[in-house]
């Protein structure tokens, strides 16, 4: 007998959700899946009428479902919203060609502006050149931080209002966990928030419309409104720490499914000892973007791939920062430290 | 490229083989004995220096137990519980160097009903560890868990917590103390007598029929966790003490955060994990072990022959995904044998935190869970996780509004209950619903994030203790009342003090 739909009760069901087990047909899922998203975004009051918002996009799944529930939701209801899509170039070759024509149909499909910005225009480096010169291991260290400040970039040049990003629920779950497992209290009492105001110059405010979004309902609602995405992990090898996190939320998953909702309720309800040190934000002194250092992350990675000191971003070398800045030479045996890379 | 955008700059360290020196670390003379984490080597005289000294200076920066006080000690007959009993017992010897001042007994809830021994199987192990504690010479109780079916309600509500207990008053108990001291000698205590109480079958069967109704190993070990902790902290209570101490160590209590905040109990990290624990008010829960790791405690007590007793538990030969303890548990311990500094991390974390509570403690039991005990963690606003999946739900009930069927909402008469017949399964519909929900008190008002989880995994909560079923009913008529009456009421949240 063919199982009904919970939602209707006339259609045939042709999934299970993830997030709650019920069975549904294809038109309650995609009614039920938009409305949440419809929901997130009006409880926490994401957006103003007016404003204009750049989708990240990268050709994945998150940001291509992101891009379609928008433009689908601001039409529905009318949020008043100018939507652009903003991609970032890391300089992969195969891997970025491929996603970045999935943006540029998208566009098509969509009829949204895309602006990409490249690692190559940003910094004067691609992601192959850097990978040659820091080997596999710490890649992503510089991927990530890049990345970030690319789409910002991109994002004043557009002269957009907000971006928001396609994190789902899972991404943010795997992210309390990897905070618990590095003990870093500062970002576990971040990494839940679902907007970020602007932290200071040079920085966009971000939000994350599919916070609540499982990422398998991601993939049905992707499957079944045949929606076209690039589906390839990162070509460079992720963090492996962060892998071990991964495998464990998906292991929870198969005890109790509402588990990535339970750790994302934890992280929101978390409560830091008063007195407990939390870095101060301020800004980088070379290129004004949010910084607890005196150079940003980012500044500095360039500064240790310009020098040909690969490791002078990754490892901890705060106290470097004031001679970088004063343009001084590094001392011999400084300089050996922060050469050796292994591959 | 990555989805996620922060960025995790250092790598955590990969464990070094240790490079062993012959010589122990602190008197650089005797040969070493036992080495804690890659640096730390002792010799078997240091080793005992650092472990006594450690117990002591973890009771003594907390200052949280009064002298002469009486403090229940849970004891499991495990490794880490058995060694706090250990060092309370060298404490309290009349040689001590800074004497502990504290009266312990020691409390052992015999759990073997949980996971079927028979009556033989579980005597042996009570006497076992009988004689565990005659040795130490403290008063002991042992309780079999079937006890909690006969709680009072009381056991649910919080004791208001003696007044704010400051330095000043820990100074005054001290002098008090030792002018009481020589009257009343320690030694002198006679060790009360307790046989096992004859445990009935009828309540074996029922407590087994409550564990039975909870469908995922999960809800069994958290409804465990929950009884256990009524009946410790009932029997503290009866028994005039003020004071529980756990053996919980810090590998434990690593496993136990992660644990928490995968099971939602994000809120009340603080209380679960932390030094102490004063949600039930009067009784107040003390971790003293908590700066131990499992491997010192196990050297510990194999080199200074310390007793244990080996006590199978509800996940004993359960594979690793048969619940969220159970994974959690294997995960931590794989991931420490990769990065050794896993443990003392997620550990740390749990010093960074404190309970969500508002300020001091509420006696407003509307404000507390009716199993945890915790604050309650369900009133958030309105872009929470604890209402996007509450939307989520409703959606996928309800009619969509707007699409072919107009009527928005008429929810109550036939659709909301049986129509979810795919995932609810109560098919043949006659009165099928309505009979089951009426003697049973809908409990999930009443509920934590969590421990609602708890109870959804449960097939029915009609097994649960009578003192639950109870305060659940009082505590629903409490409510009702206050919304008949809640038009005439000025001040809300005082509850005129009742409790
Ligand atoms: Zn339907
Ligand atoms: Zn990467
Ligand atoms: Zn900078
Ligand atoms: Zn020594
Ligand atoms: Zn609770």
């Amino acid at each position: 007998m063919p199982v009904l739909c919970s939602a209707c009760t006339e259609k045939r069901a042709v999934l299970k959700r993830p997030k709650t087990g019920h069975s549904l047909c294809k038109e309650c899922f995609f009614w039920a899946f938009e409305e949440e998203v419809h929901y997130t975004i009006v409880a926490a009051q994401l957006f103003k009428p007016g404003e204009t918002v750049a989708i990240a996009a990268s050709g994945g799944k998150d940001s291509t479902v992101l891009a379609h529930v928008m433009k689908l939701l601001n039409e529905r209801y009318s949020y008043g919203l100018k939507l652009m899509l903003l991609s970032v170039d890391e300089g992969i070759t195969g891997y970025r060609d491929d996603s970045l024509e999935t943006v540029k149909r998208n566009q098509e499909q969509y009829e949204l502006p895309l602006k990409i910005v490249s690692y190559e225009e940003l910094y004067g480096w691609t992601m192959d050149a850097i990978v040659k010169q820091v080997g596999l291991k710490n890649n992503c260290t510089f991927c990530g931080v890049f990345r970030r400040q690319a789409l910002d970039r991109g994002a004043i040049i557009l002269k957009v209002d907000k971006i928001c990003t396609g994190h789902n629920a899972d991404d943010v779950a795997e992210t309390v966990l990897m905070n618990v497992l590095r003990g870093d209290v500062a970002r576990l009492r971040r990494c839940t928030a679902i907007s970020t105001a602007s932290e200071g110059e040079g920085v966009v405010p971000r939000c994350k419309p599919l916070k609540y979004s499982y990422e398998k309902e991601i993939v049905l609602y992707a499957y079944f409104k045949k929606l076209d995405y690039f589906s390839t992990e990162c070509i460079y090898s992720p963090n492996a720490y962060r892998g071990y996190a991964r495998t464990f939320l998906k292991d929870l998953e198969s005890i109790r499914p509402s588990s990535i909702m339970d750790i994302i309720h934890s992280g929101e309800n978390l409560c830091v000892r008063e007195g407990v040190k939390m870095p101060v934000q301020g800004t980088c002194k070379r290129c004004g973007y949010i910084s607890s250092q005196a150079l940003c992350k980012s500044c500095v990675l360039l500064e240790g791939l310009n020098r040909g000191l690969p490791k002078l971003g990754i490892g901890k070398h705060h106290r470097l920062h004031d001679k970088i800045l004063s343009q001084q030479p590094l001392t011999e045996k400084e300089e050996r430290k922060l050469k050796s890379v292994d591959f | 490229m990555c989805q996620v955008v922060e960025e995790y700059p250092d790598q955590l360290e990969r464990a070094d083989l240790p490079s062993v020196s012959k010589k122990c670390g602190k008197c650089k003379e005797a040969s070493t004995a036992v080495v804690i984490r890659t640096a730390d080597t002792y010799c078997r005289g240091c080793f005992k220096e650092y472990f006594v000294h450690k117990f002591r200076a973890t009771l003594g920066k907390n200052r949280i137990i009064f002298p002469g006080e009486k403090v229940l000690l849970a004891v499991s007959g495990g490794p880490s519980s058995c060694a706090m009993l250990n060092q309370v017992q060298e404490g309290l010897n009349q040689n001590a160097h800074k004497k502990l001042r504290f009266l312990p007994g020691i409390i052992y809830i015999d759990e073997g009903c949980a996971v079927n021994q028979t009556v033989e199987e579980r005597q042996r192990k009570v006497s076992e560890l009988q004689a565990v504690f005659k040795a130490a010479g403290f008063p002991f109780h042992i309780m079999p868990l079937e006890q909690v079916l006969d709680l009072p309600n009381s056991v649910v509500v919080a004791a208001p917590s003696p007044s704010e207990q400051l330095a000043s008053t820990y100074k005054a108990a001290v002098d008090h103390f030792i002018q009481a001291k020589r009257s009343n000698d320690l030694t002198a205590q006679d060790q009360e007598e307790t046989s096992v109480p004859y445990v009935q079958e009828s309540h074996t069967q029922r407590l087994q029929q409550l564990i039975g109704s909870a469908k995922t190993l999960t809800a069994r070990e958290d409804l465990l966790n929950t009884l256990k902790q009524h009946l410790l902290v009932h029997i503290a209570r009866s028994k005039g003490y003020s004071k529980l101490m756990l053996g919980d160590n810090c590998t434990r209590l690593a496993v136990k955060l992660l644990t928490s905040i995968s099971l939602g109990r994000g809120a009340q990290l603080a209380q679960d994990t932390g030094f102490s624990d004063s949600r039930y008010g009067d009784i107040i829960v003390v971790r003293p072990m908590r700066d131990y790791s499992a491997n010192e405690i196990a050297s510990y007590n194999h080199m200074f022959n310390v007793p244990c007793v080996v006590i199978p538990s509800l996940n004993t030969k359960t594979p690793d995904r048969a619940s969220v303890h159970c994974l959690t548990e294997s995960f931590v311990t794989k991931l420490q044998v990769d990065f050794p500094s896993t443990v003392s991390t997620i550990y740390r974390t749990s010093e960074k935190l404190q309970t969500a509570g508002r300020s001091s403690i509420s006696t407003n039991l509307c404000d507390r869970c009716l199993l945890c005990m915790c604050t309650m963690d369900t009133a958030v606003e309105k872009a929470s996780a604890f209402q996007a999946t509450q939307v989520s739900t409703q959606l996928s009930q309800a009619k969509p509004t707007g699409s072919k069927n107009t009527g928005p909402e008429q929810p109550t008469a036939s659709g909301q209950c049986c129509s979810g017949a795919g995932t609810e399964g109560c098919g043949s519909g006659v009165g099928c619903c309505s009979s089951a929900s009426v003697k049973t008190p809908d409990l999930k008002s009443l509920l934590c994030y969590s421990c609602q989880l708890t109870i959804k995994d449960m097939l029915s909560v009609e097994h649960l203790p009578a003192y639950i079923l109870s305060e659940a009913q009082r505590r629903l008529r409490r409510f009702r009342m206050r919304e008949d009456i809640s038009e005439f009421l000025l001040d809300d949240g005082d509850e005129g003090g009742d409790v």
